[in-house]
């Protein structure tokens, strides 16, 4: 019971602070599943962040649906996703029905616009965390070579191969080389 | 007619959810290509309308996108319909995935599969910061852009104030931040027009 309502609280406060769709609030939610609640690692998180970026789809019910398995089973997943979907769903639809005719005004420009740079910080220390985290694991070498490859291939206009690809690809040479 | 309604947003749904990679945003113009292009539920400005006030609330922006389609079809029911449409097949993939994962968590090979994945998942989180702060930058110009980076940082990392907070505060300042801007921009247009 209190898992649930852990559940429901966590994705609902990650989620309605993500300012600018669901990639926006992943640092949010390490934030609740990682430091706050302790359902994963850092680690798995990470992992999780990949196989979730090989799966199409919106990320953040990806996220809701596995960590409410992980943590509470089937219902576990349905209450996390709710808590993710619903409250911004809902208002949504409230939201259009009362100005029917309401035009991207200034105000919400600026808002969408003064979240990023925080949302930027948020990803970096993120980012930071994980490179020294995996430094420490594999070594700098590997680091470097696996994330100078994968870089090459995600940016490269001429090469840009398929998220899903370099996943695998990772998957295979960590099989052979890292085990 | 009722029922090919049905069909057409599951349809639909499924598409923009299975199709759809690096996120809920990367998934609009599949959206749109779906409730303008294919089935014509909306028009090119209402589509752009909707995406708009969509964007100015908070939490994942397609399956507020779902929501709001199924809802303007076929009220309510409509609405949970796209909306499981949408996500389902993906959340079920994940946790599938993961299951079968953990089984095998205990041998090298898999520990040395995940360890080999996290230098890439590093790179995509640094895309996505970069992306972000660049969206910053060209959006408030270098000065303010930067400003409000080390701004971040500081009462993020240095403060330490809980990033609700921090993310509250700069939306306030968003909120005023453009007609800010107006009124700078006609005090100087003032005072140039006073010195000629």
């Amino acid at each position: 019971m209190k898992e649930w309502l852990e559940l429901l609280y966590g994705f609902f406060v990650a989620n309605v602070l993500g300012y600018g769709g669901g990639p926006a609030s992943i640092p949010l939610l390490h934030r609740e599943i990682v430091t706050n609640y302790d359902w994963l690692n850092n680690a798995e998180f990470a992992n999780m962040l990949a196989l979730g970026n090989a799966l199409p789809g919106p990320i953040a019910t990806k996220i809701a649906a596995y960590v409410g398995y992980d943590v509470s089973g089937w219902f576990g997943a349905f209450i996390a996703i709710f808590a993710t979907v619903f409250p911004s769903a809902a208002a949504l639809i409230i939201l259009l029905n009362i100005m029917k005719h309401y035009r991207q005004s200034t105000v919400v420009k600026g808002m969408t616009l003064l979240v990023q740079p925080v949302i930027a910080i948020l990803m970096l220390v993120l980012t930071w965390d994980n490179i020294t985290e995996s430094v420490n694991h594999i070594g700098i070498n590997q680091f470097v070579g696996i994330a100078v490859v994968s870089l090459a291939l995600m940016t490269i206009k001429k090469i840009k191969i398929h998220p899903a690809f370099i996943i695998v690809l990772a998957f295979i040479y960590g099989a052979i080389f890292l085990s | 007619m009722d029922k090919k309604e049905y069909w057409n947003l599951t349809l639909a749904m499924l598409r923009t959810g299975l199709l759809g990679y690096g996120g809920g945003p990367a998934t609009i113009p599949l959206f749109k290509h779906e409730a303008v292009d294919r089935y014509g539920w909306m028009e090119d400005s209402e589509f752009a309308e909707v995406l708009a006030i969509a964007n100015t609330l908070p939490g994942p922006i397609a399956t507020k996108l779902a929501a709001y389609l199924g809802y303007q079809r076929r009220g309510a029911l409509g609405a949970v319909l796209a909306v499981a449409c949408h996500i389902l097949p993906t959340c079920i993939a994940i946790i599938a995935l993961f299951s079968f994962i953990s089984v095998f968590s205990s041998s090298s090979i898999i520990s040395g599969m995940i360890a080999a994945v996290v230098p890439v998942v590093c790179v995509m989180l640094a895309i996505m910061a970069f992306e972000f702060g660049n969206k910053a930058i060209k959006g408030l110009g270098y000065l303010l852009g930067f400003g409000l980076l080390l701004l971040a940082f500081i009462l993020l990392y240095v403060v330490h104030l809980h990033p609700a907070i921090v993310i509250v505060i700069f939306l306030l300042y968003g909120a005023f931040h453009f007609s800010l801007l107006g009124k700078i921009a006609a005090k100087k247009k003032r005072k140039r027009g006073l010195d000629s």
